[in-house]
Formats: C-alpha cells, structure tokens, sequence
C-alpha cells in the first residue's frame, strides 16, 4: 500500500523472508514436509484408496473408465448436475451480499451490541443441521404457521433447500469476511478523507479491494458447501435430485461403493477449480496490514449506521426466530397435533441408549479437535505463508489444504473405512475409537480454518518478518511474540469453528463412531428416523446450548485478548 | 465389626463382578432394529448366554449395511442381529457370512432361513409393507380409506402419496418386491406407472413417508408396518392400513460374519436369536415370528394376516435388485423434478 502510486513494474517484489540456507528456514521446510505427510495421511491416502474404486467394478478388477461411463449414462444425471450448479450458485449470490454488509457492520460502523451480532451470525453452525430443517417444517411445512408464505410453492424442493442453504453458510461467509474486513489500514481512510472522496467512492476504491481476497474465499466455501452437502437436500428437498444425493443414493441406497467413488470424484471438480481461483487471487494479493499500520475506527454516520443496524437486526432476527421456533418445538409433545409444552424430550435414554452419554462423548471429541485442530492448522498456514517458497512443497501442501471442502463428508468417511481398516495398515489400531474420529473431523473441517488462518497472516506485512531477521530475532520467536499474539483472535475463531462443528457433524462420522462413542448429532438423526422429531429438536437444541455457551465464552475472552493484544493498534 | 464386614463383602462382590467381565466375551453386534428393541434383547440375550457380553453399533439400515460392507477387508462386527435379509444376501453374495446353523434352527418355516446347509443367516421375524394413513388430513380433504394397493391409483388421491426412493433407501425396494411378488413384474410395472401420477414425493429415507404422514405434511406413506407405532403413541392421527391384496414383506435376520475372532461366543449368541424365549421377545413389536407357534402379542393385525403375504423368492429378487433398480429409475427417477 506504501508503494500504490508507483507503476507496477517498479514496485519491489514483497520482502518475504527467504534466508534459503539459514537454519530457520531449513527448519521450515521440514515443517512444511511433516504437514505434508500428516495430511498426506490422514487425508489423501484414504482418498487415494477410496478414488481407486472409482476405476474398479465389484470384483476389484481394474476397468478403465467404465464406471464414468455408466454413470454418464444415468437418466438424472444432468438434471442433478444442473440443480447442484444453479442451486449452488444462488445460494452464493443470496449469501455473500448478506454477509459482506452484516460483517461490514460490525468492522466499519459504528452500530451498538457488536458482541452479540457477532454470537448470532454464528448460530446456524452452532446447530446441527436438522434444526433448521426441523423449524422450515414447521414454519413453512403442508401444515406449517406462515405456508402461505411461499405463494403455493411446496417447501419440500428448491425453495426448502435454498432457503435452508443460505441459513447454513452464512455464518462461513460472514466469518470469512469479517476477518477479511476486520484489520484494515485506517490510513487509507483518512488519505481519502482528506482528498473528499464520497463515501461511495471509499466504499468501492478502499474497502471492496481490500476485501476481495475474502470476498473470493467466502463465495468459494459457500459454492463447494452448498455442492457437497446432502443432509439438506435429504431431509428438505423432497426428491430434488442433486449430485449430492447421488452419492448418498450410490453408497447408502445401493452400497455401490465404485460408483459411489465416481460420484466423488465429479464432486471434486469444483475444489480443483477453487483451487485455481485461489491461485489466481494469490497472485492479486498485498498485505493490506503494513506494521505503519493503524487500525481504521470508523466515526460515527448516521445514514450508514441506521442502515447497518437495520441489516444486522433483520438478519439476526431471522436467525434467532428459526432457532426460537425449533426450541419451542423441542417442548412440544408430537408436532402439530398436541401442542402441550413438556420436557419428557429432553429424557433421551428413553429415546436412544446412548442417552445424555451421547452429549459428553461430543462434547470430548469437539474439545480435543478444537484444541489440536487449531494450533496445528494456524502453525501450517503459517509455515505455508512465512516459510520457503521453492519446490513442489508449498503447492502441493495448498492444494491439500484446500480439498477437503469439496469431499463431502460421506465420501470422506467411507475412505476411512477403507483405509484405516484394512488389515495391513498400523493405524488401525485406532479404528473405532476416539483418535479416529477426532482425525476425521479436522481433516473434514480442515480448509475453513485454514482459509481463516491465511486471511488472518496475509494482512500481516512480511516486514514483521524482515525487522525481525535484521534484528537477528529467530523467525519462531517473531511468530511466537508477533504473529500468533496478532492473529490470536483468529486462531480462537478456529478453534470455536472446528469445536461447534465437530458437535454439529453427521456425514462422515455416522460410518465410524463405536459402540462406546455415539455422537450427539447422530442420535438427531437416529430419533428423528424413528419419528421422534421433538426428541431429536430436543437433542439438536442441547447441541446448540453448548455450542452457544462456547461460544459465549469465547466472546467474552475475545475482548480480554483484544485488549491484551490489539490495543498497539490504537493510536 | 459391621462396618468391617460390610466393606468385606462390598470387595468380595466387586472381585467376582469384576472376574465375571473379565472372563465374558464382549461380542460387537451391527444391528438397524428400533431403539427400544435394543436393551431388552441386550438383557435377554446376556441373562440366557452369561459368558458373552453385547455392544450394539445400531443404524439405519442402507448406513449398517454399508459400513459392514465397507469393513470386509477386516471386519469389526462379530455378529448381526436383527438386519434386513436382503442385506445379508448381498453380504453372502460377497462372502462375509460365516456358515453355521444354530441348534434348533430348522424348526424356523423354510421361507425364513438360509436355504444352504450349513445355514448362513436365520430369520427373527417378519415386518410388511404397509399404508400410514392420516385421518386427519384425510377428513379435512375428504379422501376415502384405501384398503388395497389398487385403492391408491383412485384420481382422488394425485399429489397425496409419498414413497421411499427404492434407488436410495431399502424400504423402498422392499415395497416394489411385495408388489412384484403379487402382481408379476409386468403387472406391476403397470401398476406403478399409474400410481407415479399421485405420488408427490419420492423421499430419500425410508422412515420419512411415514414419519411425514404422521406430522401430517401428507395424507399418506408407503412405508414398513413397525415404523408407525411409536408414531401413534406419542398421538399422530395414525392408521396403519395392511392392504389385502398381497403385501410384501422383509425379514429381520441373524448371522454371524465371517473373520469374527469370537466365533465360539458368536455361535452362542446365534443359538439364542433363534431361540423360543427370543422368538417370545421379537412378538412383542412384530406380528409374524420365524418360528411356527410362537404367537405375537402385537395386537391390531387381521387374524388372517398370514396370508396376506405375497409369496417371494428373496433370494430371486436380491438377484435381480440391480435390473429392478435400473429400470425403476429409467422410468420414474429421469422425471422426479417436483410438480
């Protein structure tokens, strides 16, 4: 930003640190490979023997292409491929504005209660996703309160689905972008200030540049959400055929494993082209937070803080009304024929055997994913970013990273199945237990914390890197003291993100929990198959009463951290 | 002195409990029975085998099947207590089941077991296609009873119905089998071309036609007669309709899987499963037990309701599920965007 009125071709490549033979870098490297070959097998090992499938039949044999072919031919092919994009699409087109100014409010207004805008964007993550299934149905259902609503549409289709969808990603854009737009260069703001620029004018010359990075992360993970997503279409969207279902369809329906495979691989095409995209805003990218940097206080303007509070109070209202809804039907008795309030839902063992023992075990499984997961994603995106740059290492380490929010959880636990079990392999002495699963969650959640994390660095001038070199402070003791006390609010929104949702997950782990590790959202599912859908909006609703005390509570820290490690800040 | 003997014998207790666990073989059980189903038959089964000791992993039917099928390489269940036959037939197709014939077990009627010798899977009991039927939306649109399968092609009922998707649920594919098995395939081809037109929905899970006649978002579900009763008791404006023209039916089954490293506890366990005092047990949810005499305690069935069961070769129909699928999905998936 220091170099912006400069001709391109003037401008000094950014001064990343790369002391190519000094120790640290060295141990970098090694870093960057140990990541590599973590992920490599907890992640692209199982994929790799799960996409061999793809190209084998049910005896195993090697068949070419044969199953693409098949599956090519398949009559709902296209139409599912066709609901898949548009309905992915549309989604993000409804979800990214939404959630561009709800974060734009809480970063660059100066609305009143930012604290508890920023807990409500997070509820639809907070709960499985069965609870805003479960409230549509009663809201918008054949016997739904508010039917009319949708002007004769049936809710079971499109409309259910997308309106569900948008429910469930925003809290991934919003939390995208409000860190995207959360460090910003208050400079900037005041050159154009001084230059009389029109608020418009700021808006698209300063903010929506600095915030184009995220901007593309956020419809990216909204895209491939929405792709890769089957509970949703399951359960609300009628027989709306999607691709999504397809897999669904292949492994639970017809327990066709290769096809199932074929499936996946199709699935994987837009993480490949996300891939690309990601490259490509790479490539665009300057830190927007050089160590002159001052953090930008927005001032008081009325016309935008009044439209930016009625924005946060809609959008928030509607998250909180569906949430309202399926509470209240949690303590209904059978939904919509005996409305008595009672709390015999909430007995669970006479629902499930597992009972509240269910809850603890996600509760363990969430806090042990969220206390490695979020160091450890944090520490790679940093090695990924700050560490050496040549080889094959660093490219192959972000496409890793990146593939997980397209392998639809299924897929993804089905792989496990194969890998980890298989009798030659070591690690599955794990299989069953809580490692596995604990292992499965970080890989499936793996890419929202890393987009976080790198978002979170990115902002972050390499200067800090550089004075450090030039004051011969080891690269660990400027990451220790500087990077990770600056980014501290961001490695907590990981850790909250990989916690609620190791809590909310079904599609992968439904293969692979055991007989002493039944998860809490899988004893939704369980009950609301049996037909007891108060019991299971019960157990979603205690789900969410953690996931939303966690989350309290990290609000809560969240300003003591930022008092304690953003206040250099300020002026 | 009390005190002293009292702490004795709270160690002399907790010493034998604990040697009985130890010397108890714990048994992991894959099973899609209900919820409910699962304690009391956990105590039955332990009561009347004292030296083994069950940990159930339960689910869906298509999640269990696939998950057994997906651990082949290296199995973890020991034994499967209360899955659909079709899906142990697939899993026989695929050498997973281990051949052993339980004492007592050629007592069950033949159409419920293994027909190889030694046997790979024995029948618990039988549950049937059935129509969940909401008198309450029904009254408030004036739709008439149905009591056959032919009832449900009246005009009268367009955009009422919904079934399972048999292409993703196994229910599904139940409930075309019962109709073949009854009407001949092509009859029934017939037969569902014309009930297409007042199917709304063809859900993806198979508990949902009926859990969704119950909360009344249909008039009715073709759905398995066992889902509906705990739907009833928490008060759904439920009827549970068995048509009288020929109803298919699925068996809930036992088999021990190949590669078990407790074979010797797993053979007990079979014994039990087909037990009479098991036998006693499975006829307090479901209507039609595998061993003749015993009789279900499930009150609401039509005293003829035996034979109501359409007579079908399981083992023919698993043959031809994936032609049956095919051409299913040829015919009525290609067009299953919402009207």
């Amino acid at each position: 930003m220091s170099s912006g009125t400069l001709p391109a071709s003037l401008i000094p490549a950014p001064p990343v640190v790369r002391p190519r033979l000094s120790r640290a870098a060295q141990i970098m490297r090694l870093g960057q490979w140990v990541a590599l070959m973590t992920l490599a097998m907890a992640l692209l090992l199982p994929m790799g023997v799960l996409l061999s499938r793809a190209f084998s039949n049910q005896a195993g044999q090697f068949v070419w292409l044969a199953n693409f072919a098949t599956y090519v031919t398949t009559p709902a092919l296209f139409t599912a491929a066709w609901n898949s994009l548009w309905t992915s699409a549309l989604t993000t087109a409804l979800v990214i504005p939404l959630a561009f100014f709800y974060a734009f409010a809480l970063t660059r207004s100066r609305i009143p209660a930012k604290g508890f805008f920023r807990a409500a964007m997070l509820i639809p993550v907070l709960a499985p996703s069965l609870l805003p299934a479960l409230a549509l149905i009663t809201l918008f259902g054949n016997q739904g309160m508010l039917r009319g609503a949708l002007f004769g549409q049936p809710l079971y289709g499109p409309v259910g689905v997308i309106m569900a969808q948008v429910f469930s990603c925003f809290p991934h854009a919003a939390l995208i972008l409000a860190v995207a737009l959360g460090t910003s260069d208050g400079r900037l703001y005041e050159a154009a200030a001084a230059l009389k620029a029109k608020p418009l004018r700021v808006f698209m010359t300063v903010t929506l540049p600095q915030a184009r990075y995220g901007l593309v992360s956020a419809a990216i993970v909204v895209f491939t959400l929405v792709m890769t997503d089957f509970g949703i279409p399951k359960v609300i969207g009628g027989q709306f055929p999607v691709l999504a279902t397809d897999v669904y369809k292949q492994v639970v329906g017809q327990l066709d494993f290769n096809m199932g495979a074929v499936v996946g691989i199709v699935l994987l095409l837009p993480a490949v082209a996300a891939f690309l995209i990601d490259r490509w805003a790479q490539r665009q990218r300057e830190a927007t937070m050089s160590g002159r940097a001052v953090s930008y206080q927005p001032k008081p303007n009325a016309a935008r803080d009044g439209l930016c509070l009625l924005h946060c109070l809609v959008v928030a209202g509607v998250l909180l009304g569906l949430t309202g809804v399926a509470i209240w039907g949690s303590l209904i008795t059978f939904w919509p024929y005996n409305l008595t309030l009672t709390t015999a839902n909430y007995a669970f063992e006479n629902f499930d055997p597992a009972g509240w023992g269910a809850v603890w075990n996600s509760v363990k499984l969430a806090t042990l994913v969220a206390v490695i997961g979020a160091p450890a994603i944090f520490t790679i995106a940093w090695l990924l970013e700050r560490g050496p740059q040549g080889g094959p290492i660093p490219g192959m380490l972000r496409l890793t990273a990146q593939l997980p929010l397209a392998i639809p959880g299924l897929v993804l636990g089905l792989a496990y199945i194969l890998f980890f079990n298989h009798p030659a392999n070591p690690l599955g002495y794990f299989y069953g237990g809580l490692v596995i699963l604990v292992a499965n969650c970080l890989v499936h959640f793996y890419t929202v914390g890393h987009l976080t994390a790198m978002t979170a660095i990115r902002q972050l001038d390499p200067e800090f890197e550089s004075v450090g070199a030039s004051l011969r402070v080891p690269v660990f003791v400027t990451f220790g003291r500087v990077t990770v006390p600056i980014c501290l609010p961001a490695i907590l929104d990981i850790a909250v993100y990989l916690f609620v949702n190791a809590m909310t997950t079904v599609s992968a782990v439904i293969f692979l929990y055991g007989p002493d590790t039944k998860l809490a959202a899988i004893a939704v599912v369980h009950m609301d198959e049996a037909g007891q859908g108060s019991a299971a909006a019960a157990m979603a609703c205690t789900i969410l009463a953690i996931t939303a005390a966690v989350k309290l509570f990290h609000v809560a820290m969240g300003g003591v951290v930022n008092r304690a490690t953003q206040a250099w800040r300020q002026r | 002195m009390l005190k002293r003997a009292l702490l004795a014998l709270a160690a002399l207790t907790a010493t034998s409990a604990m040697a009985e666990a130890q010397t108890r073989t714990r048994l992991m059980v894959y099973t899609a029975l209900e919820t409910e189903q699962l304690a009391p038959l956990k105590a039955a089964a332990e009561a009347a085998v004292p030296t083994i000791e069950i940990a159930w992993v339960r689910d869906s039917t298509g999640v269990i099947t696939a998950r057994a099928i997906a651990e082949r390489a290296n199995p973890r269940a020991d034994v499967i207590w209360g899955l659909s036959a079709f899906s142990l037939l697939q899993m026989e197709a695929q050498e997973m089941l281990e051949p052993y014939t339980p004492r007592g077990a050629e007592a069950l009627r033949p159409a419920m077991r293994s027909d190889r010798s030694p046997m790979t899977w024995t029948g618990m009991d039988a549950f049937v296609s059935a129509i969940c039927f909401n008198t309450a939306v029904a009254a408030q649109r004036n739709l008439p009873r149905p009591s056959t399968w032919a009832d449900l092609l009246n005009p009268a009922y367009r955009g009422q119905i919904v079934m399972p998707n048999p292409n993703s649920s196994g229910t599904g594919f139940l409930t075309i089998a019962g109709w073949v098995g009854a009407q001949g395939e092509a009859r029934a081809w017939q037969y569902m071309t014309g009930l297409h037109e007042n199917i709304q929905v063809y859900t993806h899970s198979g508990s949902a036609p009926c859990n969704n006649a119950a909360r009344g978002e249909y008039a009715m579900g073709l759905s398995f007669d066992m889902r509906a009763v705990t739907l009833r008791n928490q008060g759904a404006p439920l009827e549970i309709i068995v048509p009288t023209d020929g109803v298919g039916y699925d068996l809930e089954a036992t088999a021990i899987v190949r590669g078990t490293r407790n074979l010797e506890a797993a053979q007990r366990l079979a014994d039990f499963a087909v037990s009479r005092p098991a036998m006693q047990l499975y006829g307090r949810w479901y209507a039609l037990l595998a061993l003749p005499g015993v009789e279900s305690t499930v009150r609401g069935y039509p005293a003829e309701f035996e034979q109501r069961l359409v007579s079908q070769d399981i083992r023919a129909m698993a043959n031809e599920r994936e032609r049956i699928l095919r051409e299913w999905a040829s015919r009525f998936d290609g067009k299953s965007a919402p009207r």
